[in-house]
């Protein structure tokens, strides 16, 4: 009989951090478009192993907030340290090639492709061997091809995808497309994830299931998690600790329980005049 | 009890002792597959017996003994087949569970089983049964077998299957007897041990432990193998629940008696793709798969391009011509088995491959009655489907059509072995080779369901027909009578209508009155479908449900079914005389049809009262209010008149054969 397929753990890469610690802080950092102040003087952490939410009302940027984290955009003032390390500037390959992948607020996927194929290629990073070794298909190229798929696999069946394996995305209903998309940030095995409205547009079975893989990918990954996320309930029952942005300030953060009583978020969430 | 089997040097008798011995017959063939990260792995009749070993000898090792019961639960997985065998191994009884019931029903069921160990899939069930733990005492350790988020519980009573098998392994290690003595115990045993006990789906009341002997399902599975030739070289697919009879039967006990080669699916969303890939040789699926895989071939062939509609319709068409007598190798033209031919390269094989039917030389559906358009549909594509009738306390088959004797509304001849019987009140008797030993802790259910000679009382209603095939009516408590003394089956007449596409529901009257009556629903899709091509226009159900047009086509239906009924001898006496057809459709909301849409009768009878009435008192239309609930929750009431309409009921003839009874 063919030899049996053994379970691949997934899992981040130890990078000598202890959960607790600081993985990534964030100081002092502003970002302005023209004369417009997307973020104002903003100083937070996230600690290895925990799950982060950001949240606060529309345009109080948030998803700015994640750009900045991932290089993406390059903040005026204030610095950003990564594993002890302070940069300022830093474009968003580099951020990945340093185990921070991420998800997007409205999907982003190769819609022509399969459900395979789009996770495939969240492990283009992990690959060694070039181009032309992978033209070929034949020998080491093959060799890594084949443990890539595994790892692969493994999302697949974690994520409980296998169904629409080789389904193009374009084809599946939005909650499943985030699912795949979730499972692309989750072949590059990243250290941080970071998610942009996970749940947007999911309907309560999906937020639930959502919520499932989110949990499971920080316990049995070991992943750090920041995360943006709308729906209130989703985010006390989840996450950690929650930091809150209004107009590009912070105003709140700590454990869910102190963040529902303080009195700016709960100005920030009713509407008060400003 | 005198040596039997393998004792007595003859065949085995229980499953571990055809687990051994297919070990050693069919040692490198297949024996499991399951689709695991993308491809399907696959385990030998010997890997599988050392899997099978190493837990049962972890099993013996955690202090499971003779007749303890342990429970199985979860899908279709190879490690939960293996828990079936190596319990048996050790004379312990496997009880499997629905893995979907809720856990109400979950602890019910261990805790009248007293179940001391639990084998499960996953977390969900773990935790579905540890929500519940005080309600079961007996059971003390959950064996797990897929370690996801399972991975910080308290692990003193949960053990990982994989650990269980490390233990079994190890034990074997430190004893070398350990394993001559475990298949000593297995060929030890003469068969006159509870192999399972299966609990019924429990639609009337609390489920019903089901215990079957070790030898009696043996027997039958041989029995049925026999009956469809399978070889070693069949393959099935495990998708149906594994703690329903149906699966326990095709799969596992004609598995390991015939040493074919079972595989499972990857997930239960992936049956279908599984399917085209595995192509299996034996296939059971209950009617409605059929109908829902007919409804999604229809629906693709909608948007096929012209050319491709075209070649599809003359094929069917050819198909239904030709394609049953083929198939039961009557003659046909040469013309046609030319077309036919043709027909099977451009049409027929392809689609056979799209549904996964190109290997099969066997399938088999039960469990109500099947269309028979949707039946003569796949026949004539050249799959050999048939019909049984089978019941848990029978170890399923009671019935079977053979090859070449099928028809779409009888369930066929007893089956090798089985003795039928009619009793009195038309209800099915039978004594079979699987026969149920009884049920468990509860004698007087037993008593109950078995007569004073000792049959199987099945609570259904049945005839045979000229050729001896058994024909299901109804249930036996629904069969009444007419006051002309007619036999009345409301579930007969009601099926008969309802393959009509036009008709979506149908409820009978007639028991303890003069003629039989019918109300019916319209199917909105189809019959809306029809008004359209013939520029019927209509606002609303309730219009299109009145329209004289309506009235004449349901008219015309009910005529062919009282053409079918008086052709019947013992069915002419119930033809149909009135029908009205319902302004609104029967609802679950409105409380009409149970969750699971079946008809409510007495809540009928209560609802529509007048409409009854005026079913029997001649009158021509009746004007009704309903109260309704839309799918918002508001209510309403709804006023028609309703149509009654009288139909055409031929003269009872004497001429027909009698049955050969």
């Amino acid at each position: 009989m063919n030899a049996r397929i053994q379970h691949v753990e997934l899992h981040a890469e130890d990078d000598g951090l202890n959960p607790g610690d600081v993985m990534l802080k964030v100081d002092n950092v502003s970002l302005s478009f023209g004369g417009v102040k997307a973020i104002s003087d903003i100083s937070f952490d996230i600690l290895k192993g925990e799950i982060r939410a950001i949240i606060g009302p529309n345009g109080a940027g948030k998803t700015s907030m994640l750009n900045v984290i991932n290089g993406f955009y390059h903040p005026q003032e204030g610095v950003i340290t990564f594993r002890g390390q302070a940069r300022s500037r830093m474009q968003p390959y580099e951020a990945a090639a340093s185990g921070i992948a991420r998800t997007f607020q409205n999907v982003a996927l190769f819609k022509g492709m399969s459900t395979l194929d789009n996770i495939m290629s969240g492990r283009t990073l992990k690959m060694h061997k070039n181009f032309f070794w992978q033209v070929l298909n034949v020998g080491p190229a093959r060799d890594e091809e084949i443990e890539h798929r595994l790892k692969v696999e493994e999302i697949i069946d974690f994520l409980e995808i296998q169904h629409i394996r080789k389904t193009p995305v374009g084809k599946l209903p939005y909650g499943l497309q985030k699912r795949v998309e979730l499972g692309r940030a989750l072949a590059m095995e990243p250290d941080l994830l970071l998610l942009d409205e996970p749940m947007a547009g999911m309907n309560l079975e999906e937020k639930e299931d959502m919520s499932r893989f989110i949990l499971d990918v920080n316990s049995q990954m070991g992943t750090t998690i920041a995360l943006i996320e709308h729906d209130m309930g989703v985010v006390m029952d989840i996450s950690d600790r929650v930091v809150v942005l209004d107009y590009g300030r912070k105003i709140g953060d700590g454990p869910p329980d102190d963040v529902k009583n303080n009195q700016d978020v709960i100005d920030a969430y009713l509407g008060v005049s400003h | 009890m005198e040596a039997t089997g393998v004792t007595a040097g003859g065949k085995p008798v229980t499953f571990p002792q055809y687990m051994l011995l297919n070990a050693k017959r069919f040692a490198e063939r297949p024996a499991m597959r399951i689709k695991d990260y993308g491809i399907w792995q696959t385990w030998s009749w010997g890997e599988q017996r050392d899997e099978i070993r190493a837990f049962a000898l972890g099993l013996k090792a955690m202090g499971l003994a003779e007749g303890e019961r342990i429970a199985i639960v979860g899908s279709n997985r190879p490690r939960l087949y293996w828990a079936f065998c190596a319990a048996q191994s050790l004379k312990a009884i496997p009880v499997p569970v629905y893995a979907d019931s809720v856990a109400e029903e979950m602890a019910y069921v261990l805790d009248h089983a007293g179940v001391r160990f639990a084998v499960v899939q996953d977390q969900e069930q773990v935790d579905k049964i540890q929500s519940v733990a005080a309600d079961i005492p007996a059971l003390t350790d959950i064996i797990f077998d897929e370690p996801r988020g399972l991975r910080d519980y308290e692990r003193t009573h949960l053990h990982d299957f994989a650990d269980v098998q490390e233990k079994g392994r190890a034990a074997a290690s430190a004893n070398p007897s350990a394993i001559s003595d475990w298949e000593a115990g297995i060929w030890a045993s003469d068969g006159s041990e509870i192999s399972a006990i299966l609990y019924t789906s429990g639609t009337t009341g609390r489920s019903k432990g089901v215990m079957l002997t070790a030898a009696a399902s043996v027997k039958a599975a041989e029995d049925t193998a026999k009956f469809d030739n399978m070889t070693e070289h069949d393959e099935v697919l495990a998708y149906l629940p594994l703690a329903w009879v149906g699966d326990h039967y095709l799969n596992y006990a004609q598995g390991y008696a015939v040493g074919l080669c079972m595989s499972c699916p990857e997930s239960p969303e992936t049956v279908a793709q599984n399917l085209r890939e595995i192509g299996p040789t034996f296939y059971f699926a209950p009617p409605r798969v059929f109908e829902g895989l007919l409804t999604s071939v229809m629906i693709r062939m909608e948007d096929a391009s012209r050319l491709k509609k075209w070649l599809f319709d003359h094929y069917l068409g050819v198909a239904k011509r030709y394609g049953e007598k083929i198939l039961e190798g009557r003659s046909v033209p040469l013309s046609g088995r030319i077309s036919y031919w043709i027909g099977d390269k451009l049409i027929y094989g392809p689609l056979r491959n799209v549904l996964g039917f190109t290997r099969i030389r066997t399938a088999y559906t039960a469990g109500e009655a099947i269309g028979p358009d949707l039946f003569s549909f796949f026949r004539s594509l050249g799959i050999n489907l048939k019909q049984l009738y089978g019941q848990t306390e029978a170890f399923l088959y009671v019935t079977a059509q053979k090859d070449g004797e099928v028809r779409p509304d009888t369930v066929g001849p007893a089956a090798p072995d089985v003795e039928i019987r009619i009793a009195e009140n038309g209800e099915v008797q039978f004594k079979s080779p699987g026969m149920f030993a009884g049920y468990y802790g509860d004698e007087e259910k037993t008593r109950e369901t078995l007569t004073p000679d000792g049959w199987v009382m099945t609570g259904d209603a049945g005839i045979f027909d000229a050729q001896g095939h058994l024909k299901i009516i109804d249930r036996a408590k629904d069969v009444g009578k007419l006051t002309t003394g007619a036999l009345y089956a409301p579930k007969y007449i009601e099926n008969k209508l309802k393959f009509f596409p036009n008709i979506k529901e149908a409820v009978a009257f007639g028991d303890g009155r003069d003629f039989v009556a019918v109300f019916l629903n319209i199917d909105l899709t189809a019959v809306g479908n029809w008004a359209e091509r013939n520029n019927i226009s209509y606002g609303s159900y309730q219009e299109l449900a009145g329209l004289p047009q309506v009235y004449e086509m349901m008219t015309g239906h009910i005529n062919q079914v009282n053409r079918d009924l008086a052709a019947e001898p013992m069915m002419a006496g119930a033809q149909i005389k009135r029908f009205l057809v319902l302004h609104k459709e029967l609802d679950a909301d409105d409380g009409e049809l149970t969750r699971t849409q079946k008809v409510r009768r007495s809540f009928l009878a209560d609802r529509y009262g007048p409409l009854i009435e005026a079913l029997y008192d001649g009158s021509a239309e009746k004007y009704i209010e309903t109260e309704m609930t839309f799918e918002d929750g508001r209510k309403g009431v709804i006023r028609a008149t309703v149509k009654v309409a009288d139909a055409e009921v031929l003269p009872v003839s004497n001429t027909m054969p009698e049955a050969a009874e």
